[in-house]
């Protein structure tokens, strides 16, 4: 029987099972925290920093923080989100995100975030880098203009060998995602479209596939990122 | 009490976001009931005549001509606004920003596939021709900007409740389906 402990986020006292960390306690009660570099089924990495929470006053990611009984936690609240917001617009001016031409718009969990925070314009300068577009594999593109380094296809995506079918290649700002081509020059369409969603922007696209869905029927047009978890919590009666 | 002054121009942008202005319909007449245009490709005024109020730019700067009239727009408007994602990052102009100005010429003049005509190899090299920048800027970065529309193009509600607040000094209204960077 698992332990349930109790933990405080913005003033609400919420249950948790001891041993979830923050984030799961959080979305299982409905309180959306923003992540980027977190996807179910892949252990956590807390690269991206964007689920920084204040745990009795101290900066912790909650990705990555197991929940412990008493735990005082600060959310959303105005100082955080604004730390939020500077990340996302660091993300944004680090890498080359053309929204009006990329095959993720709408999709795009990196832009949805910008959409939530009111990102108009973000505050550093635009940085313009070089990267590489590989367009050699038949089923995927790989633009790392777009990257964002979360690591999210180089820890989530095996194939049947549990072999990686990404990996990083270079270090610091030099680092980029490349592909491995032996294990990806037979993969299913399953696998293409399970790796094009397993990336939150749009470096991974299966091709074929970019701008088959209407503007304003896609995941983000009309309904902001985080919106399923505050909102399964509302339909279930509470 | 006299009209506000608005102008407006299209820097290294397709004119998308004027159209957008034109997309707000029926209320473009409430738009000349309440505001003056002067230097605008609405009206084909094509030099200041007077002070603005507000001074909407479309389009990054991608040449030399570009920078001049953003600086003109700086010098001529009270409030500049940033309209599209051109004018905030550059846009699809600046997908040239990675390659050198060099290579983006001779692709475009003497080695692209779809170039025919230019058998002597000439390059633009005039003193009326604007001289073109190392890379396309976002406008906030040549010059002060004060408000920023993203959108490719801004959706004309995002366009009339942000002219509706600076007229009005109400507070903007922004609901989650006119902010889009696409």
């Amino acid at each position: 029987m698992s332990e349930i402990i109790k933990i405080v986020i913005d003033g609400k006292e919420i249950e948790a099972t001891k041993g979830q960390t923050i984030l799961q306690a959080a979305v299982n009660n409905g309180i959306y925290i923003p992540t980027l570099c977190a996807f179910d089924g892949i252990k956590p990495k807390a690269s991206c920093r964007l689920c920084t929470v204040k745990v009795n006053g101290r900066a912790m990611t909650a990705c990555t923080t197991p929940a412990t009984e008493g735990m005082e936690i600060e959310n959303n609240t105005a100082g955080i989100n604004e730390i939020r917001k500077a990340i996302i617009e660091a993300i944004f001016v680090e890498g080359n995100h053309f929204c009006p031409s990329c095959e993720k718009s709408g999709n795009c969990e990196l832009q949805a975030l910008g959409y939530r925070f009111m990102m108009m314009v973000p505050r550093f300068p635009y940085s313009f880098p070089q990267r590489p577009i590989d367009a050699t594999n038949p089923k995927l593109l790989l633009d790392t203009n777009r990257c964002i380094l979360c690591l999210r296809c180089v820890r989530g995506l095996k194939d049947e060998n549990g072999k990686s079918l990404f990996a990083i290649k270079h270090r610091g700002v030099h680092a980029e995602i490349v592909m491995d081509h032996e294990v990806c020059a037979n993969i299913s369409d399953e696998m293409a479209q399970k790796a094009m969603n397993t990336c939150p922007v749009g470096v991974i696209i299966k091709k074929e596939k970019g701008f088959d869905e209407a503007i304003g029927t896609r995941k983000f047009d009309k309904q902001p990122i985080g919106h399923e978890i505050e909102n399964k919590f509302n339909q279930g009666g509470n | 009490m006299s009209k506000p002054i608005v102008a407006t121009t299209s820097l290294a942008g397709c004119f998308g976001c004027h159209m957008s202005i034109l997309d707000i319909d029926e209320r473009i007449l409430d738009l000349f009931d309440l505001v003056e245009f002067n230097k605008s490709p609405i009206d084909d005024i094509k030099t200041f005549t007077k002070q603005c109020d507000i001074g909407i730019i479309e389009g990054g700067c991608c040449n030399s001509e570009n920078v001049h009239v953003l600086k003109e727009f700086r010098k001529n408007c009270k409030i500049l606004i940033s309209l599209g994602e051109c004018a905030i990052m550059g846009g699809l102009p600046a997908l040239r920003n990675g390659i050198p100005v060099e290579e983006c010429i001779r692709e475009a003049y003497l080695e692209g596939p779809t170039v025919t005509l230019n058998k002597e190899g000439i390059l633009p090299n005039d003193d009326e021709l604007p001289m073109i920048l190392d890379k396309v800027y976002p406008c906030h970065e040549i010059v002060k900007i004060d408000y920023f529309l993203p959108g490719c193009p801004p959706r004309a509600d995002l366009i009339w409740n942000a002219l509706v607040a600076l007229l009005t000094g109400n507070e903007m209204d922004l609901p989650y389906e006119v902010v889009k960077f696409d």
